[in-house]
């Protein structure tokens, strides 16, 4: 039985990985060779899905990208032998890619069957609750906090913090809910960890749960991820089924309850508060803040909200130690990142790195340039509420304070890239437009402020009153970023502003009127 | 437009499935749209009844989620990105290229009943840009050619 692995990944699946994996099933059996096909994770080389790998005696061989018309020439070929094709990569590892990745949450992606708990404990699995099992809950949370890890959701908090904080609350019900409703243009990192190792987030949310004294614990799924949906309740379902869930956790007395529950197509329910408004039924208002979550939070509980890749990211930490994970990386950014790069790039795909490449290697050397062949003229990191960034910045080292210093943000590491076809004056207006469509509405700056903000960037393009417009824009953006409740409206003026001061041309303006 | 009579079995079956889950709106609304594709106006009596909610808090969930309708969807469901990846990948002509070849706009349902058409921001399939999803299935690097093709299998397999 010859093992062959083809992912079940989203973005593979939307290239036609599902009908791939069909036709090798049929004409693999048609001439009598047997195959057992694992539909795993992707390994992020997105340029090469479908990706067809092959278990052979030397290791995994890799072919791709394969659409379903391949597969009769790549079987007579020898795929099953590892042999020669004009789709052969070879090692998938050794692809400078892939190798020069530092991956640490990402450890089994793509390496491993997404759903079956084996092969997770057979990779290193649960050694992370293992030793948290046998940890005080303050020792648990230390090495969190030696470990540096911030936030990777985008506001960059130190999580140990926050755990500390919810650990020190005094309640009878405590709650861990993973925001996973990763509504950023240009990332992918949640979706890929939920579709291609579920177990990983289960395991750092039972380990946030044991560290707090929580025992329930929710995902809160963007409904756009119907795929991780079923990777998340299958694996749950075989975690609850192989005593890593439920009561008496492994024998240890301790309990962890775990469920899913799907957002419904609101960008601002990625805002902590709002998210646990939704989770509670209701509208996703924005709460105020004070009180903080983690000592009112869901349910009026102290509650720890950590995104996907913070809580993936604590069994390799309670596996190997804070000081582990705390070598990788520069300055006050701790750990690895997992970035991704999208929009118009020749290699779009995740690369999970340590803090600190510039954002030229990563759009370069990795990412090869433009997928049109044109300049790239403007990059935009950190989701659409992060700075449009020039040529002349892409030297900056991703790193959450170097971002900051050029007034830009890291956010949860998506870049979207864009060739010397955009006009910068539209993405303004889409910035503004966006935020117009998903303010939840409570604060007057961000409601009205955005409304606004769309027909003074109109003025200003269609040539009326230029000066002054431009005046009243950047004073919008001042009440905006100042005055609104949550990020939505206090961020949308990153987008506006970097567009407005980097390419004043594209708004009808010399550069020393803007 | 079905009679609500009709469905309202389906919608009081849900309700008291979700009865002791906290939290249980959402869960509850996602289980009506699942199986009768949208959320009848006529259920949200029901439904505020059940939870001991006022009607208007009930409708105030339901119009504030994009994603739940409170009409019938055509048999397939086109959502199209609108964001900043598949913009920088033409998706814009592909959304008006959409639109035309439809003849509906966003939040429309074609005069056969067979597609509806919905902006989505974000399918999470950014690194293959533009991308749409049909029904439950994500597609990505949809040129205006690729997109005809679907329709045109999509209704061919009607």
């Amino acid at each position: 039985m010859t093992r062959v692995f083809i992912s079940r990944d989203s973005t593979a699946l939307s290239l036609g990985a599902e009908q791939v994996a069909k036709t090798l099933a049929q004409q693999a059996s048609s001439k009598g060779q047997s195959v057992e096909i694992v539909r795993n994770g992707s390994r992020g080389l997105f340029w090469l899905e479908p990706l067809v790998e092959v278990e052979t005696s030397e290791g995994r061989v890799a072919y791709g990208p394969v659409q379903a018309e391949d597969v009769a020439s790549l079987l007579d070929a020898g795929l099953l032998e590892g042999k020669q094709h004009t789709l052969y990569l070879g090692n998938i590892e050794e692809i400078a890619y892939f190798k020069n990745q530092n991956r640490l949450t990402f450890a089994r992606v793509g390496l491993t069957d997404p759903v079956n708990i084996q092969d997770y404990l057979a990779h290193d699995g649960y050694r992370g609750l293992k030793n948290a099992l046998a940890l005080q809950q303050t020792e648990i949370v230390k090495q969190v906090t030696d470990s540096g890890l911030r936030g990777r959701g985008g506001a960059a908090f130190p999580t140990g913090i926050k755990w500390n904080t919810v650990l020190n609350a005094p309640a009878d019900q405590k709650y861990i809910v993973c925001n996973a409703d990763e509504g950023d243009s240009g990332t992918f990192s949640d979706r890929m960890i939920m579709e291609g190792d579920p177990f990983v987030l289960i395991e750092g949310m039972t380990i946030a749960g044991l560290a707090v004294g929580a025992t329930q614990g929710y995902i809160y799924l963007r409904v756009e991820y119907p795929h991780a949906k079923i990777a998340l309740n299958q694996a749950i379902e075989a975690a609850y089924k192989n005593g890593y869930l439920g009561e008496n956790i492994q024998n240890s007395g301790k309990t962890f309850h775990l469920e899913v529950r799907s957002g419904a197509g609101a960008y601002i329910c990625g805002e902590e508060t709002s998210l646990l408004e939704s989770l509670e039924g209701k509208r996703g208002l924005v709460r105020f803040k004070p009180p903080l979550p983690a000592i009112v939070g869901l349910f009026g509980k102290p509650t720890i909200v950590n995104n996907v890749i913070s809580l993936a990211s604590i069994p390799v930490i309670l596996d190997k130690g804070g000081e582990y994970y705390k070598n990788y990386g520069m300055g006050r950014s701790r750990g690895t990142l997992p970035l991704q790069l999208a929009g118009n790039i020749k290699h779009p795909g995740l690369f999970e790195v340590a803090f600190g490449m510039t954002l030229r290697e990563l759009l370069y050397d990795y990412g090869g340039g433009s997928a049109s062949g044109r300049p790239i003229r403007a990059v935009q990191v950190g989701g659409p509420l992060g700075a449009y960034l020039h040529e002349g910045q892409f030297d900056t080292p991703l790193d959450y304070e170097a971002f900051a210093a050029i007034s830009a943000v890291l956010g949860h590491g998506g870049i979207v890239v864009h060739d010397d076809t955009v006009n910068m004056a539209d993405m303004a207006r889409y910035a503004m437009e966006f935020c117009v469509e998903e303010s939840c509405g409570k604060c007057t700056p961000c409601r009205i402020g955005s409304t606004r903000g769309v027909e003074v960037i109109d003025r200003i393009v269609d040539g009326a009153q230029k000066d002054k417009n431009t005046v009243l824009l950047r004073d919008l953006c001042d009440t905006m970023t100042y005055g609104s409740l949550c990020a939505m409206g206090g961020m949308t003026p990153f987008p506006v502003l970097s567009a407005l001061n980097h390419f004043p041309e594209d708004f009808g303006l010399e550069a020393a009127k803007a | 437009m079905q009679d609500y009579q009709t469905q309202k079995p389906t919608v009081l079956e849900i309700l008291n499935t979700h009865q002791a889950m906290p939290g249980n709106l959402l869960p509850i609304l996602h289980g009506i749209q699942d199986t009768l594709g949208y959320i009848p106006p006529a259920a949200v009596v029901d439904i505020a009844k059940s939870l001991n909610l006022s009607q208007a808090e009930v409708h105030g969930v339901i119009s504030f989620y994009h994603y739940f309708r409170e009409t019938p969807p055509g048999e397939h469901t086109i959502r199209i990105c609108r964001a900043e990846s598949c913009q920088a990948m033409n998706g814009k002509a592909l959304e008006s290229h959409a639109k035309q070849q439809l003849g509906i706009d966003f939040h429309e349902t074609t005069a056969d009943g067979v597609f509806s058409l919905e902006p989505v921001y974000c399918l999470g399939n950014c690194a293959c840009s533009p991308s749409i999803t049909v029904d439950d299935e994500v597609i990505g690097r949809v040129t205006t050619e690729k997109f005809d093709r679907l329709l045109a299998t999509y209704k061919g397999a009607k």
